[in-house]
């Protein structure tokens, strides 16, 4: 791997890389975030019943499954990048950075359909308050997604032209932090947002 | 003589020292991986399976829980690096409870 010099882990006041550090507390806001886009769907999804599609008559629990188990997937591809990387292994680590920025594309492009589909069904964004914060919700973590599509795309654009740091598994980890919470609020999602049945949550 | 100790005054550094410990193998990796495949079928099976919903959410509430666990303590090395980072986190898990429960108060959820 062709590396340029970077000191990574250079003396903090803490002891801690600030990157690292700063990536965590990022998180740690993106959770208050994803909060409260949960909390306003799990309290209106079910507040307007009359007016328009409810989750029953559009959700399609086999296909999201499959979704679910993508982007679960693209989390261990994620990782065995991060390992490929902690060995300087540059070809593996870019092999699984793309699979896991494509799993990432195939999770994306099954939301869009299924946005299409719902919107065909008659569920749009104004139509009810379950429309509203469904699409806001899952819009906003398919845009996390496709951010960390780009951020996939880049380390591996990086690598190839040599510009990744000496110590190129620190990128990926912080890459990957980023990913495995969209793959964390994805487990959120599926379960509140899916499996769990109208009218008993919240 | 009594020796004193003096301390330097001021913006202080620690030295730099590992802020992790040794990450899990691919291996291993791939075992948790599999292990979260189950879990994620297991919630998929509880749609076909005629259960009352007094068994149902509790249980997709603990196998999410699993799956968010297995995530974070591994994939994300919560359980390997420093705790400090972790504290990060759960702030930030506290703070979106907070929230939840603020806004479930607000529009009074507990008022019977």
């Amino acid at each position: 791997m062709a590396a340029v010099e970077h000191a990574v882990e250079h003396e903090t006041t803490t002891g801690l890389p600030n990157t690292k550090l700063a990536m965590w507390l990022f998180l740690a806001s993106e959770c208050l975030l994803f909060g409260a886009l949960i909390s306003a769907y799990v309290l209106y999804r079910g507040a307007d019943p009359l007016d328009g599609p409810t989750p029953a008559d559009v959700f399609d629990i086999p296909y999201t499954s499959v979704s679910a188990f993508v982007l679960l997937a693209s989390s261990l591809t994620m990782v065995l990048a991060l390992s490929a990387a902690q060995r300087d292994d540059a070809v593996r680590m870019r092999l699984w950075l793309l699979t896991t920025a494509m799993l990432g594309m195939i999770f994306v492009g099954g939301q869009v359909y299924e946005f299409t589909t719902f919107y065909n069904e008659g569920l749009t964004v104004d139509v009810n308050l379950f429309g509203t914060t469904f699409y806001v919700l899952t819009g906003f973590h398919g845009v996390h997604v496709t951010v960390g599509i780009l951020m996939l795309l880049s380390l591996v654009g990086m690598s190839l032209a040599g510009r990744l740091p000496a110590d190129a598994a620190f990128p990926v980890e912080m890459v990957g932090l980023y990913w495995h919470f969209v793959d964390i609020v994805w487990i959120v999602i599926f379960t509140v947002v899916y499996l769990i049945p109208t009218g008993t949550a919240g | 003589m009594e020796r004193t100790e003096t301390r330097p005054v001021g913006p202080q550094t620690a030295p730099p020292r590992p802020s992790h410990g040794p990450h899990p193998s691919a291996k291993e990796y791939v075992r948790i991986g599999v292990v979260l495949a189950v879990l994620t079928a297991l919630e998929v099976a509880t749609y076909y399976v005629d259960v009352s919903r007094a068994i149902l959410i509790p249980t997709l509430f603990v196998l999410a829980v699993l799956k968010f666990l297995l995530v974070v303590l591994w994939f994300m090395h919560l359980r390997f690096d420093d705790r400090r980072y972790a504290r990060f986190f759960v702030m930030g898990l506290a703070g979106a409870a907070t929230l939840y429960l603020i806004v479930l108060l607000l529009f009074g959820a507990f008022s019977g």
